[in-house]
């Protein structure tokens, strides 16, 4: 059957990656788009996330890189003319576009039908009291509460529902100005932040350490009705299920329990007519408080929310059970009834079932908090995190060791000596859970503290204590007795325990273990995910190792066989970009009919995605256990360049043990990493690189700057997204963050170097064959040095850059690529002032910028990765691509596109209390965009407004520090004058700018305690833009320039901190009005 | 404490080892799997498992313990024996009175946790339920046994008869009263019927209502029950002069091939059946496709004539459940009644009552 009705669809897009939106909307949108092409669909997407796979050539035939706003998806409707539109495969960000678009009758006057579940039930499930009264009508319980549209409202309401309440705010993603408030204080401080995001809030009932249970639930336009999954969190109610520790299927649920709240979400589904896939939330009495009778049933519980399309927890469902919830909802959006849909997994049965588990799978959200300064660390009703974790296994400790794991490989599992807690520490992180609880739980446990007690302070089920409790006595009893028993051994690996922690336990490495478990034959087995328990054969690739097992469910690959390592969970640094080389090089494998073997552990991704490689394991990216499958796979190779830095650190354990690694050899990639040998090879090949020492003591450390001057910069070795990392304008900064950074990274020493001040940063990314480089692209940094690269706006092509420059940095990457025999992607990153470029670092796998570079000059890097594999001589690119471009036959430089592409951060400081919001050489950002236009200009105005921005109409706040500063900036301040705009600033830029006949509004400080200051402006609506250049070697004490930062960002205000930045930006707006800005698709830029 | 080691062997040989938990003590009878991820209190207590040895290809079992009595389908665990990988003797549940293994023992049911439950689910899927016993160290040997070979129904069904009473808030302006033929019904099928307000006469398999001296009553029910329907002979007796006196009649998993059978119709033995709570099954003249629980070896071949089908299995086909064109006479082939698994049918109930 294929579908007649619709030809054209529009797919919007969730855009840059956001702590509360990330790379769960790139797999739904992808299956989307999959489900749409298959009934020959033409399909629209809008998407400014550049490096999604969403935006790959392979899925949607037209590409949007534009905001995902109103005003730019009328404008794609107006010349598209789509018949019809998805608004649940984009987050919260295409349903709140969805809702404006309907509300503003555009929907309407273009004639694009909403498919899958109708408007008016997402507005419902949005608008919180009118949802709460709808689910009285259908007798489902909500807590108490009623909404506020103002502070005063707020506080009434709280006082007769009584403290402690909880606030929650409609219309925002991932819990976004949420919070328990215990006194009118805190209330105060959540709604009055919550109101700058949103109109609405509702104070409610807060149901104390109450269960929490989701349902994912699928319903098609006849009625039939599914859950397809059911999860239960660690965590107690008040900590957003994205930051729970998240198991399914639910463990402490009874029959009665399981059932009637799975009812009841079928209920909600039908009351509100949803097509397609719908998350319920319900809060259940853990004491109980039910009557078993010959009358209806009736439990303790509320719905405490409903999400009427793809969410985060339908990602983790569809990853857990294997059923592609997306693609089958986008299916039922078509207008498909369920029963006529094929379980894709099975092939032989239907998609109208519910799968069941035999295994279980514990979710752990993945936190960076430690990435932004300054941010409070406690976890609590909004989301936080940034990426997450799913461990597979058929007890509790396999997949929860597993998840540990997997969140951070330096963890060895459930129980690690690391962190540290002393007696007040653990009582805090007990009572007041951080990013660091599973580890808290583990030590207490181990100090004897009871369950009952640790159930009191943490609310969480004495069921999930006890199953830590018991790896921890396993610990114990190993480390009383420390002889490996084949029995006790094998025990031990049936809880999740690595070799690693055994080996701690039993004072001996990892492969000792390893050698010893082998020789008594214990080994994991290969088992299925295949969505009904084994009860039907079914063909699936998806697959997960247990020790809890003693067969194999598929055969080795062999020779033909290609591991490749993907990106594990995201993380500052490493994010949605490495799913996509990481699916590109799958995708390019299959063109050398290879036999792709995917190795990850994140649910968020496409790479993890069942109809993706030839064989997916949901695993580990421990060295254990991608040797595990190797030996079990026997394939001709690993390739481990293409998921950023977490499978290339295992490059040397690899390599050591007899993995063939296909691309550069992990010698080489070791001396590129090592910085003496790297630093050594530099010299013997004449580069320049900032001078730099490795150091161990402050005073050798002190030497080096007074040697070459302050600033410098510091940063431990092997650091991923600079972990540390910090600039040293002065002694004090240095004996200062020198502290921090050993405290990190206790082994390692610490390197030194100089720091560039004003000097370009430029990005090199290329492809090798055997030394030879077959394609690069260089690119350019908007921010001078000193503001880390992935949080730097990237523009392609160079604007800035001289022929010489450019010649100097292909020249000098030519020879590092020679010298380490570079094979695949790489990439460098070059410091270019005064006419000389410095190597500032290489890494020998793809970087970052490789989605954005390779989609924006159309030569997809990935895919020729592979054919230097795999083909014995590859041509330089220009030779076989671009035939328009003669002069470049014999070269490997790829050719300029002929408009520009700028690469925009996105920033979630909002979500981050606490956290200064200013970029500096550690990363901070949490996903990008990219947009195009004639000028840089242009696609920079694109980008920001991409990424949450707003282009100035009531005011602005300006407020700059240094007289260097302050006289560059004079230019661009005169030229946004011309906006008619009211200024304002606090004395000193007061004085400066209206000397320099600038009218404007003088403003108290805001630690003078007058009014107006900044924060008042912002309260009252009279500033829409805040420049805050801050001068790095001014003193760390401008508590003020900290509150003005912090005070636009909680507003949810436009913020300038780098001069470059905020020039580009006035630039940009007094070149362009919105209107201005081009409607082309990628196809009409290429 | 060290456990014992206990081995599940099958008949042709293919044995698998794992530990003994539960009653130290080995039992013979036919191993069938089930891929339910909750309700093992309710499962277990469930009549139509008699004389089977259960495997869980959910690994976990244990994790809310065991709740008083009145919550139990039953008054007895009726499975023979329990495979599961891992047993969780930490239950954490408000309603628990003890752990699942201190259950088992008391009811003297043996049990066994062996890893690979995937590979026998595998085993029993491609060779069809076998025979089988469970083995522990030290016992003694003990000889294969087939259960289908008893009459499990007349093992498990009531010696008398009972009567139960809705509570008078459900009290429907004519109480009506349903005679349940219990060949091994759950709990719960009587609880469906009481909260509809209606008069529940439960009775042995071979009661015979139509007797001169009978109870009066206006509706018949034919439970579920254990084992091969053509050993009932005396309820498919019973259906018989239901069909001829036109009396309304609904019959469950059992109780579908037991009127299949008295109309003339066919049954036969599955090759592993269907048990668990993920079932689709369609209802024929519609686009409805309804999720339920099962758990049966056996099923309806042949439609008989007067019947047309009137669920089928959206996964393999199968039938699941008759209905008559003419007069009330109805049967699921699933549980309606749940407890465990999705309440998604509860309303055959109410299309039967609307009929009687």
């Amino acid at each position: 059957m294929k579908n007649k009705k619709y030809k054209k669809i529009l797919i919007l897009g969730s855009g840059a990656l956001q702590i509360g939106q990330a790379g769960e909307f790139d797999y739904s949108g992808s299956q989307a788009i999959k489900a749409l092409k298959e009934e020959g669909i033409r399909t629209i997407l809008v998407n400014p996330n550049i490096a999604t796979i969403q935006t790959s050539r392979l899925l949607a035939d037209i590409v949007y890189f534009l905001p995902v706003t109103d005003y730019f998806v009328e404008q794609i409707i107006k010349k598209e003319k789509p018949d019809g539109i998805l608004l649940s495969f984009g987050g919260q960000t295409a349903l709140n576009c969805g809702i404006s678009l309907t509300k503003k009758g555009i929907l309407e006057k273009y004639h694009v039908a909403i498919l899958g579940t109708p408007i008016s039930a997402i507005m419902l499930t949005e608008d919180r009291q009118a949802f709460a009264n709808h689910l009285a009508t259908i007798h489902i319980p909500t807590p108490l509460s009623e909404a506020a549209t103002s502070i005063e409202k707020a506080k009434k309401i709280a006082k007769k529902l009584g403290f402690p309440v909880m606030v929650r705010s409609g219309f925002s993603l991932g819990g976004q100005g949420s919070g328990i408030a215990k006194n009118m204080e805190e209330l105060m401080s959540i709604v009055t932040h919550a109101f700058s995001f949103v109109p609405q809030v509702l104070v409610e009932q807060y149901l104390h350490h109450y269960k929490e249970i989701e349902y994912e639930v699928v319903r098609d336009k006849d009625d039939n009705c599914i859950t397809v999954c059911n999860m239960e969190n660690m965590d107690p109610l008040g900590i957003h299920t994205g930051e729970s520790v998240v198991i399914a299927p639910s463990q402490t649920l009874t029959n009665t329990e399981y059932h009637q709240l799975r009812a009841a979400s079928i209920k909600i589904v039908r009351s509100l007519g949803i097509v397609g896939e719908c998350n319920v939330q319900f809060a259940l009495n853990p004491k109980g408080n039910f009557t078993l009778n010959a009358s209806p049933l009736t439990l303790d519980y509320f719905v405490i929310e409903v999400n009427a399309r793809l969410s985060r927890s339908s990602a983790l469902a569809s990853k857990a059970t294997g059923y592609p919830l997306a693609y089958v909802a986008a299916k039922l959006a078509l207008g498909y009834a369920l029963p006529k849909l094929r379980n894709s997994v099975t092939k032989v049965t239907s998609a109208c079932f519910e799968p069941s588990l035999d295994y279980i799978v514990v979710k752990l959200p993945r936190w960076d908090m430690e990435k932004f300064k300054g941010a409070e660390l406690r976890i609590g009703s909004s989301m936080k995190s940034v990426g997450e974790a799913m461990g597979i296994g058929r007890t509790f400790g396999e997949a929860y060791q597993k998840a540990i794991r997997m969140y951070d490989l330096t963890y060895t599992g459930a129980v690690d000596d690391t962190p540290t807690f002393t007696k007040t520490e653990l009582h805090d992180a007990l009572k007041y859970p951080t990013s660091k609880r599973m580890w808290a739980i583990a030590a207490a446990l181990r100090q004897g503290i009871t369950i009952p007690t640790l159930h009191h302070l943490t609310g969480i089920d004495p069921w999930f204590l006890s199953r830590i409790k018991n790896i921890v006595k396993e610990e114990e009893t190993l480390r009383a007795h420390p002889h490996l028993l084949t029995s006790k051994l094998r025990h031990m690996k049936e809880l999740g325990f690595s070799d690693r922690r055994i080996g701690m336990l039993t004072n001996q490495t990892g492969i000792a273990v390893r050698n010893i478990r082998k020789e008594l034959g214990i080994l994991p087995s290969v088992f299925q995910i295949d969505t009904l328990a084994a009860e039907f054969p079914a063909k699936t690739n998806y697959l997960y190792m247990t020790y809890n097992g003693n067969h194999h469910d598929v055969a080795p690959t062999g020779k033909n066989g290609v591991i490749v390592l993907g990106s594990g969970p995201y993380r500052i640094g490493s994010s949605v970009e490495f799913d996509w080389t990481s699916v590109s090089t799958v995708m390019a494998l299959k063109k050398y009919k290879k036999k792709s073997i995917v190795i990850n552990c994140n649910p968020e991704t496409v790479s993890t995605d069942y109809d993706i490689s030839d064989r997916l394991y949901f695993e580990e990216m421990s060295f254990e256990r991608i040797t595990d499958i190797y030996e079990f796979e026997h394939p001709e190779g690993i390739i481990l360049s293409v998921g950023g830095q977490t499978p290339n650190n295992r490059a040397q354990a690899l390599f050591h043990f007899g993995v063939k690694l296909l691309g550069t050899s992990a010698e080489n990639i070791d001396i590129a990493e090592d910085r003496s040998k790297f630093s050594a090879l530099c010299d013997t090949l004449k580069i320049l690189q900032p001078a730099w020492e490795s150091v161990s003591s402050l005073s050798a450390a002190e030497d080096f700057a007074k040697r070459v001057g302050y600033p410098v910069l510091i940063r431990p070795s092997y650091v991923l997204s600079g972990s540390a990392m910090n600039v040293c304008g002065n002694k004090e900064d240095l004996e200062k963050f020198l502290k921090e950074a050993t405290i990190v990274s206790r082994q390692h020493p610490v390197t030194i170097s100089r720091f560039y001040e004003q000097a370009k940063e430029l990005e090199f990314d290329a492809v090798a064959q055997k030394g030879d480089i077959k394609a690069y692209v260089i690119s350019e940094h908007i921010e001078n040095a000193g503001v880390h690269s992935g949080d730097a706006t990237v523009v392609l092509p160079t604007q800035e850059v001289s022929k010489t420059t450019k010649e100097k940095m292909s020249r000098a990457a030519g020879k590092i690529a020679k010298a380490l025999h570079i094979t695949g992607p790489f990439n460098i990153q070059f410091l270019a002032k005064n006419n000389e470029v410095l190597v500032i670092e290489v890494n020998v796998r793809a970087s970052r910028t490789f989605p954005f570079i390779s989609k924006v000059t159309g030569v997809n890097l990935m895919d020729l990765f592979v054919q230097c594999l795999f083909e014995k001589t590859v041509q330089p690119v220009s030779a076989n691509k671009m035939k328009s471009h003669p002069e470049l036959v014999s070269g490997s430089q790829i050719p300029d596109p002929t408009f520009v592409a700028v690469k925009v951060p996105q920033f979630s400081f909002s979500r981050l209390k606490g956290a200064d919001p200013t970029p500096h050489v550690e990363m901070a950002s949490t996903g990008e965009v990219a947009c195009f236009g004639d000028t840089v200009e242009e696609a920079y105005l694109k980008g920001y407004l991409a990424v949450g921005g707003h282009i100035p109409e009531k005011g602005v706040f300006i407020s700059l520090s240094g007289d260097e500063k302050k006289e560059k900036f004079l230019k661009s301040v005169k030229q946004l004058a011309k906006k008619n705009l009211p200024f304002f600033a606090t004395q000193h830029t007061y004085d400066f700018l209206s000397q320099a006949g600038i009218s404007l509004t003088k403003v108290y400080k805001i630690y003078d305690n007058k009014t107006p200051n900044v924060l008042t402006l912002i309260q009252e609506g009279k500033v829409d833009l805040v420049i805050n250049i801050v001068d790095r070697n001014l003193p760390k004490s401008m508590k003020d320039s900290f509150a003005i930062r912090r005070g636009a960002i909680d507003a949810n205000v436009s913020l300038f901190t780098k001069i470059k930045n905020a020039r580009l930006f006035i630039d940009a707006i007094t070149k362009y009005s919105l209107t201005d800005l081009a409607i082309k698709s990628w196809e009409e830029y290429e | 404490m060290k456990q014992k080691k206990a081995y599940l062997v099958f008949k042709d040989g293919q044995t698998f080892e794992g530990f003994s938990w539960g009653y130290q003590k080995g039992i013979a009878g036919e191993v069938v799997f089930s891929t339910g991820m909750v309700g093992y209190p309710e499962a277990f207590t469930d009549p139509s498992f008699e004389g089977q040895i259960l495997v869980s290809t959910y690994p976990l079992i244990g994790s809310y313990g065991v709740p008083e009595k009145k919550l139990w389908e039953s008054d007895r665990v009726h499975i023979a024996g329990l495979v599961v990988s891992n047993y969780i003797d930490t239950p954490s549940h408000y309603q628990s009175t003890m752990t699942l293994g201190a259950w088992l023992t008391k009811q003297k049911v043996p049990a066994v946790e062996i890893k690979d439950t995937r590979f026998l689910t595998q085993y029993l899927r491609d060779n069809g339920s076998q025979l089988g016993k469970i083995v522990i160290e030290g016992d003694k040997n003990i000889d294969f046994h087939d259960p289908n070979t008893n009459n499990l129904v007349a093992r498990v069904s009531p010696k008398s008869l009972f009567v139960s009473s809705p509570q008078a808030e459900t009290l429907s302006t004519k109480l009506k009263t349903i005679l349940m033929i219990d060949c091994g019904a759950k709990r719960n099928m009587q609880r469906c019927l009481l909260k509809r307000g209606v008069r529940v006469i439960t009775a042995p398999w071979d009661y015979d209502p139509f007797k001169r001296d009978g109870i009066p009553f206006d509706g018949l029910i034919i439970s579920n029950g254990p084992g091969d329907p053509k050993m009932a002979t005396a309820t498919i007796t019973t259906i018989k002069k239901a069909l001829e006196n036109k009396t309304p009649t609904l019959g469950v998993c059992l109780g579908n091939q037991l009127m299949a059978l008295a109309a003339g119709g066919d049954t036969y033995k599955l090759k592993f059946g269907h048990r668990g709570q993920n079932q689709p099954c369609i209802l024929m003249g519609s686009k409805n496709c309804y999720i339920t629980t099962q758990n049966h070896g056996f099923a309806v071949g042949e439609i008989p004539p007067g019947f047309r089908e009137w669920f089928v299995n959206a996964n393999d086909n199968t039938n699941e459940g008759i209905i008559h064109t003419k007069y009330p006479f109805m049967a699921a082939q699933f549980h309606p009644e749940a407890n465990p698994g999705p309440v998604d049918t509860e309303w055959i109930f109410d299309y039967f009552l609307e009929r009687v």
